[in-house]
């Protein structure tokens, strides 16, 4: 059946004027991103102008990848069993959305947020760097491929994290330990990148190309578990 | 949908939900006329909220049939089904952090409605909540919740509407206000399918009701269940006692059966009262008795219920 935009878009709107007001998941946007800020920030700032030279070998930028990772992760987990919690499931299922429908809106919803907070993170770790770090600093960190592989992997981690936490959303009956656990299997998505930034993995184009093409086929079938394990019938009754 | 007008708005044939070892409800069928207010009256744990989800698409019946609206239950009609219908849950299931108007907003995006502002300002003032549209839904009363969530169930004018025990836990000013919207549903022609344990509620606003207990254990309009289930009869208040009662109620036509209520009171039992009440009278003057008064005793729906529900405890205790 065709999807409704209407109905998506109806999701979406509810979504974002929900997130703005819970106090909980707005922290947890602000919060998760400014821990993994301050250890790229601390290392820019500590590095003497002759010591630039060993950012040839890290790549700090793809450690702030853990950011498009996590955030969404987080707010996916909240998306059904926070409906759950607050009664509205059943309501909200009894509408005629189809299910593709309410997945993509509460996608939507949590990726464009996400998306953002990652962005303005990246630009505000830039203008640190660029303002405040030591001369070289600046030109050894911000290399073209490096900041074009930061804008590209952003929504590309971000949509693998939401599919995790959607499965997991839908599958606990308490929104603190399925936030907890969706970041718990966020962690090997992290430990990926993180070794990318110390260089443990080489950095190069064959390994951009592999992840990116490994990301494409995970969110396609991400797309289908998550729309599968979003059965009406089991949502309802499964927390008894 | 050809002839949909003609179609009972709903059509329940043998239906049975299971949930592992536990029946939560065994062979229903019923039908529900377009336009009626249909009662689905049970205990806690009747099954009455399961087939309000049965039929509301949110689970699937474990045998047995149902058309809903005119459309065949069944999982590949979930949103043509849901489209056609709407569903005030036990619980408001409002969001709490939203504004009514924007809870509103984002179901009528959800069942599409044309026009939604107007519409939103329309079913708000049918609940009469025109002025707080603008208020947090959490910081309402649990009353206007409830009115609330009536109003977002009428905002795609459904064609049957399904409240499960929409007065439960409302106070009785609260509930009712909620009476009154609904009495206001009939008039408008909306077909209700209304759950509720409360006899009295039943019985004032339904035109037919089903009683059940897992299993349906009668159906009708609440005076044809009275009739159904109980041998109307003839309470008879004398003065003093009858010396021979056996005697003055022998020859009288259309009495099934008689017994004594007390010292000086006797309870005629007879199918037509009317035929019965004349002839009893003159009985008992021609006996020499002095009648204090005579009254046909009624049932309420209350003992139809009681009879009907606690049939099953019986069982259970056999
Ligand atoms: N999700 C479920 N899992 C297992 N049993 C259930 C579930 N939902 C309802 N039941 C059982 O089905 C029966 C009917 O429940 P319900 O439809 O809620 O009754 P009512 O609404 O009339 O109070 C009850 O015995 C209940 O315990
Ligand atoms: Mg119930």
């Amino acid at each position: 059946m065709r999807l409704s935009r209407r109905r998506v878009r109806g999701v979406v709107d509810k979504e974002l004027r929900d997130l703005r007001r819970n106090s909980n998941v707005v922290y947890t946007m602000l919060v998760l991103p400014l821990i993994f800020l301050v250890q790229p920030v601390v290392e820019v700032l500590t590095l003497s102008a002759h010591s630039a030279a060993v950012l040839r070998r890290e790549h700090t930028l793809t450690y702030l990848l853990a950011i498009p990772t996590l955030v969404p992760a987080a707010l996916a987990a909240y998306a059904i069993v926070g409906e759950r919690l607050q009664g509205t499931l059943e309501p909200l299922l009894s509408t005629p959305v189809q299910r593709r429908e309410l997945i993509l809106g509460k996608a939507l919803a949590v990726f464009l947020p996400s998306l953002a907070v990652a962005y303005v993170v990246f630009a505000l770790f830039v203008i640190i760097v660029e303002l405040f770090s030591a001369a070289g600093v600046a030109g050894a960190l911000l290399r073209t491929p490096y900041v074009l592989a930061q804008v590209i992997f952003t929504p590309l981690l971000a949509t693998w994290s939401i599919w995790l936490g959607m499965v997991i959303s839908a599958r606990f009956a308490d929104p603190r330990a399925a936030t907890q656990v969706a970041i718990l299997v966020s962690l090997p998505t992290v430990a990926i990148t993180s070794l990318i930034a110390f260089n443990v993995i080489p950095a190069n184009l064959r390994v951009a190309l592999g992840f990116g093409v490994g990301l494409l086929v995970l969110n396609r079938i991400g797309w289908r578990v998550a729309t599968a394990v979003f059965d009406r019938e089991r949502l309802i009754t499964g927390s008894r | 949908m050809t002839g949909a007008a003609e179609q009972p708005a709903l059509s329940v044939r043998s239906l049975s939900k299971r949930f592992g070892e536990r029946m939560a409800y065994e062979q229903i069928s019923f039908e529900v006329g377009r336009g009626e207010v249909f009662g689905f009256l049970g205990p806690n744990g009747a099954g009455k909220t399961t087939m309000v989800r049965t039929l509301g698409t949110l689970i699937a019946p474990s045998a047995g049939s149902a058309s809903v609206a005119g459309v065949p239950l069944s999982e590949a009609n979930g949103v043509e089904i849901r489209r056609r219908i709407a569903i005030m849950p036990e619980s408001p299931g409002l969001y709490q952090r939203l504004s009514v108007r924007d809870n509103l907003a984002c179901f009528a995006d959800l069942y599409e409605v044309p026009a939604p502002a107007r519409r939103i300002a329309e079913v708000l003032s049918m609940v009469g909540l025109a002025e707080r549209a603008a208020e947090l839904c959490g910081a309402l009363s649990k009353g206007l919740r409830q009115r609330v969530a009536l109003a977002r169930a009428l905002l795609s004018e459904p064609q049957v509407l399904f409240l499960d025990e929409p007065t439960s836990g409302l106070d009785p000013a609260a509930a009712r206000d909620v009476h009154e919207l609904i009495e206001g549903m009939r008039e408008r022609g909306v077909t209700v399918f209304l759950t509720t344990h409360r006899l009295e509620e039943a019985e004032r606003l339904c035109d037919r009701v089903a009683i059940l207990n897992t299993t349906l254990r009668s159906i009708g309009r609440p005076a044809e269940l009275r009739d159904q289930l109980f041998t109307r009869a003839l309470l008879v208040r004398t003065a003093s006692a009858l010396a021979d009662p056996a005697a003055v109620f022998a020859s009288l036509p259309a009495l099934e059966g008689w017994h004594a209520q007390g010292d000086s009171a006797y309870l005629l039992e007879a199918a037509d009262i009317s035929a019965l009440a004349p002839h009893a009278v003159r009985a008992l003057v021609a006996a020499g008795a002095d009648v204090l008064a005579v009254e046909e005793r009624r049932h309420s729906l209350e003992d139809v219920y009681l009879e009907l529900v606690g049939e099953r405890r019986e069982e259970a205790a056999r």
